[in-house]
């Protein structure tokens, strides 16, 4: 049967580990396979740290050949496999398979071409976002902009389709890559798109990308990167409350006006990241309100006046305008220390990721604030006001008896809350494990169904990132068409009864 | 079975032996003006969704042919990725495209995505059906991510007949710092152009500096914001009644052969410079057949994709040319998934 000779387990039991890591070890070299224990334990959660297990190998290959290589070995032991590539993603998408192994792409981190007069970079996964920005500047950049695009990967950007403060203009990362290299799941390699659009065929390209790493591993990607914005003009004004910064927003956006960004803070966030930065931000606002407008200087001077006017007719009790890079710089970092810096306010915090139709918004951060007194728990709201993807922080101690389960019910509340307002579970960080739970209060067991399809076509064996965005195990059933040969049964190993 | 809206493309692609079956549903559920979005039947017209968004100063940022008259519907818009100039600044149907629920061959009824523009729940299904044709089941309902009308607008237009100075005067324009609605060039009857649109409320400045970077590459330069004719000329260009349309998925950097090929050929081209697409329309004399061949060698590794083309031509090539055959393969195995019966205008993407 196809698809019958391995199953979608979510661990790696029944995998002969000893001989799959001689395997990798011939393959990569002893030096970048790891099985030591203490190796390992650095390698078994991702950003989300909440989550962990311990892989039962981990692999540092060094380029594409060696991935497929790798993924092949595996697929032929019938063991699962993840590939991770800076670790710093939010869902844990790139969490281990107990057992199973662990693709590191840290060492393929190669710009391979900088094709300038075309308008692309093509590139290794474990490139960082910032260096693809870096090798195009300054005269253009790659817009996608995660608040780790330090560390962040490329390869992490595609498999969770990473989004950023700037991408309520600018698009998400799938807007941006028009090919890959791709290692399916059974060890092929296969190309995908390339440096043009609308290429022929099917736009697997498109379903790729924010596939969080279940339909096989990126070896390869190209991307778009645009002409940087002849001015950029930021502000950061502070508010009373959350909803006269919302109201400010809404204006914005009806006055047709496209910000390059608006990212808004509530009380608890300013007084984190100002404890973190000190970029003297007031700790008695109840909300920040930074707003970015880039593009053409009189264009951007015109509409930046009007926003000005507009904080100030909406509440702002201060309107503070960068006045040179330095600003604008001391304002964006204050605005991406504020996860980390949350730190400050509580030993242990849920990160949450829920979007909603942005005119929602006043109601649903009323509803939040509502449930966390209920609760007895902080919640710092942290977002992209522009296109209404919040960051709930749901603030714990997790030394104190009952509260991270108090926590992770609050946190199970604010996303349904967010879903019943039209909204989505995630807007950026994926499902990975920590949203699976999530994903029926968005989609009926038929549309579950037919993600699975999608799956099963890419991974028939379930070998690829098995136990992640989908809210239960499933198994590939047999699909009806000509007789495609089993690796097993090419390598002698199993035949068809 | 194959899907139909209005029926303006049902000739692209491969042929298929099937009687057309229409999708009928037209409405617009949701017109969500302060989130921009908008959930439709797919049988919906581009052109009355347009009228009824425009009464809120927003629009669906795609302007393919045939989308002025009451005719290509949404679906079928989606179904085929057509698009039209917009396309420089806010991308196809695969971009603004949020949200989809479609119809299998089995009879499932799915949805994906959502009705926010920012959503990364589920695998993204809209992208798999935008440009499958129907190969895959019918599109029923989409949602879509909108934009607001610019208030003015303004076109930069530079003629000239030598295809490497409207190549050169293209390149630059598409790198500069300025931000573009629109970058298209033409050639027709041994002569061609740059026009270069945009938007906002001072439209004319950054038109008037695109024209004076032109006028550096030796164009004749014209500026205009009664400029609605041009790109209605434009996007009518990507067409042919009778002739054979290829659309070519290359580079920026393509463009000026692309331009000296249409010369040679005495062939009509439509390009979106900023992008390395192009629409060639071929000469109605002689055998399009081997002229094709020539196009995908001098051109590739940039696809080559026949679109309008008389029935004989279509029978004799094959409209969708070389393609790697490891993706060939895995579409393959996509469609065994999401049409196990095999019944859903089974070869019109090729096999």
């Amino acid at each position: 049967m196809d698809g019958g000779l391995a199953t979608a387990t979510a661990t790696g039991e029944g995998v002969d580990i000893d001989a799959l890591a001689a395997e990798l070890r011939s393959i990569c070299g002893p030096e970048h396979t790891l099985t030591h224990h203490d190796q390992l334990r650095t390698y078994e959660s991702d950003g989300l740290l909440q989550y962990a297990a311990m892989p039962g190998v981990v692999v540092l290959p060094s380029t594409g050949e060696e991935v497929r290589r790798c993924v092949e070995a595996c697929h032929r032991a019938g063991a699962p496999f993840v590939a991770r590539g800076s670790g710093s993603g939010l869902s844990g998408g790139a969490m281990p398979v107990e057992g199973g192994a662990l693709i590191a792409l840290s060492r393929l981190r190669r710009i391979l071409e900088v094709d300038l007069e075309n308008q692309r970079v093509v590139c290794e996964p474990g490139v960082t976002n910032i260096a693809i920005s870096e090798a195009v500047g300054p005269s253009h950049f790659y817009p996608p902009d995660p608040s780790s695009q330090i560390v962040c990967s490329i390869g992490g950007n595609v498999a969770e389709n990473s989004g950023g403060a700037h991408c309520f203009k600018y698009g998400f990362t799938t807007n941006y890559v028009t090919g890959l290299e791709v290692v399916l799941p059974d060890g092929q390699m296969i190309q995908l798109g390339g440096k043009g659009v609308d290429m022929p065929g099917l736009d697997l390209v498109g379903v790729f990308v924010g596939s969080e790493g279940t339909l096989g591993v990126a070896t390869k990607i190209t991307v778009r990167v645009v002409p940087s914005p002849e001015t950029t003009r930021t502000l950061v004004a502070f508010f009373d409350s959350t909803s006269e910064a919302g109201e400010v927003v809404s204006a914005v956006v009806s006055e047709g006006i496209v910000a390059g960004a608006m990212e808004m803070m509530d009380n608890l966030s300013i007084r984190a990241a100002e404890g973190a930065t000190g970029a003297g931000y007031p700790q008695d606002a109840g909300a920040a309100l930074v707003v970015e407008l880039d593009g053409s200087e009189t264009e951007c001077e015109a509409r930046f006046d009007q926003v000005v006017q507009m904080c100030e007719k909406g509440g702002a009790w201060k309107v503070r305008v960068a006045q040179d890079e330095a600003e604008r710089a001391l304002i964006w970092k204050t605005r991406k220390a504020a996860f980390a810096a949350m730190g400050r306010i509580a030993p242990n915090y849920y990160v949450q990721d829920s979007v909603i139709p942005r005119t929602r918004m006043a109601e649903v951060l009323r509803r939040i604030e509502e449930l966390a007194q209920e609760y007895d728990l902080q919640v710092a709201n942290v977002f992209h006001a522009g296109d209404g993807n919040l960051h709930p922080l749901v603030c714990y101690d997790g030394s104190v008896e009952g509260e991270p389960a108090r926590a992770e019910e609050l946190a199970g509340l604010i996303v349904k809350t967010c879903v019943d307002a039209g909204g989505s579970i995630t807007g950026e960080h994926g499902v990975g494990v920590d949203k699976k739970g999530y994903m029926p209060s968005m989609f009926e067991e038929d549309d579950l169904a037919t993600f699975q399809r999608l799956r099963c076509a890419f991974d028939p064996d379930g070998l690829a990132n098995p136990g992640k965005v989908m809210p239960t195990p499933r198994l590939c059933g047999e699909v009806p068409g000509p007789y495609r040969e089993h690796p097993l049964e090419a390598a002698g190993l199993a035949e068809r009864m | 079975m194959r899907f139909s809206g209005a029926g303006t493309k049902l000739k692209w692609g491969s042929p298929v032996e099937a009687e057309p079956l229409a999708v009928e549903a037209c409405e617009i559920h949701e017109h969500n003006a302060g989130d921009l979005t908008a959930v439709v039947d797919a049988a919906l017209s581009l052109h009355e969704l347009q009228e009824t968004l425009a009464e809120e100063g927003q629009m669906l940022a795609l302007d393919p042919p045939l989308g002025d008259e009451a005719r290509a519907t949404i679906g079928g818009i989606v179904a085929a990725s057509d698009s039209g100039p917009l396309r420089h600044r806010y991308g196809s149907a695969r971009d603004l495209v949020v949200g989809m629920t479609v119809a299998l061959s089995d009879g499932t009824v799915a949805q994906s995505g959502g009705k926010v523009i920012k959503n990364v729940a589920g695998y993204d299904l809209s992208k798999l059906f935008t440009g499958s044709y129907g190969t895959l089941g019918a599109i029923l309902k989409l949602s879509l991510r909108l934009h607001p009308l610019s208030p003015e607008n303004a076109t930069a237009v530079g003629r000239s007949s030598d295809p490497a100075a409207l190549a050169a005067a293209a390149l630059e324009l598409s790198h500069a710092r300025i931000e573009l609605q629109s970058l298209d060039a033409r050639w027709e009857d041994g002569a061609g152009a740059v026009l270069a649109r945009f938007g906002g409320t001072r439209a004319s400045a950054p038109a008037d500096d695109a024209a004076e970077t032109m006028k550096r590459h030796g164009l004749q330069t014209e500026v205009s914001a009664d400029d609605a004719e041009w790109w209605g000329d434009q996007r009518e260009a990507q067409r042919s009644d009778s002739g054979v349309v290829v659309r070519v998925s290359g580079v920026q950097s393509q463009l000026a052969t692309v331009l000296e090929l249409a010369r040679d050929l005495d062939a009509r081209v439509v390009g979106r410079a900023g992008l390395g697409l192009s629409w060639i329309t071929l000469p109605n004399s002689g055998d399009p057949v081997p002229t094709v061949d020539d196009l995908r060698r001098e051109l590739a590794p940039s696809p080559c994709v026949v679109l309008d083309a008389p029935d004989p031509v279509r029978a004799s090539l094959d409209v969708w040319g070389p393609r790697d055959p490891g993706a060939t393969l895995l579409a393959q195995r996509v469609r065994d998934r999401f049409d196990p019966a095999g019944i859903c205008a089974p070869g019109l993407m090729g096999r």
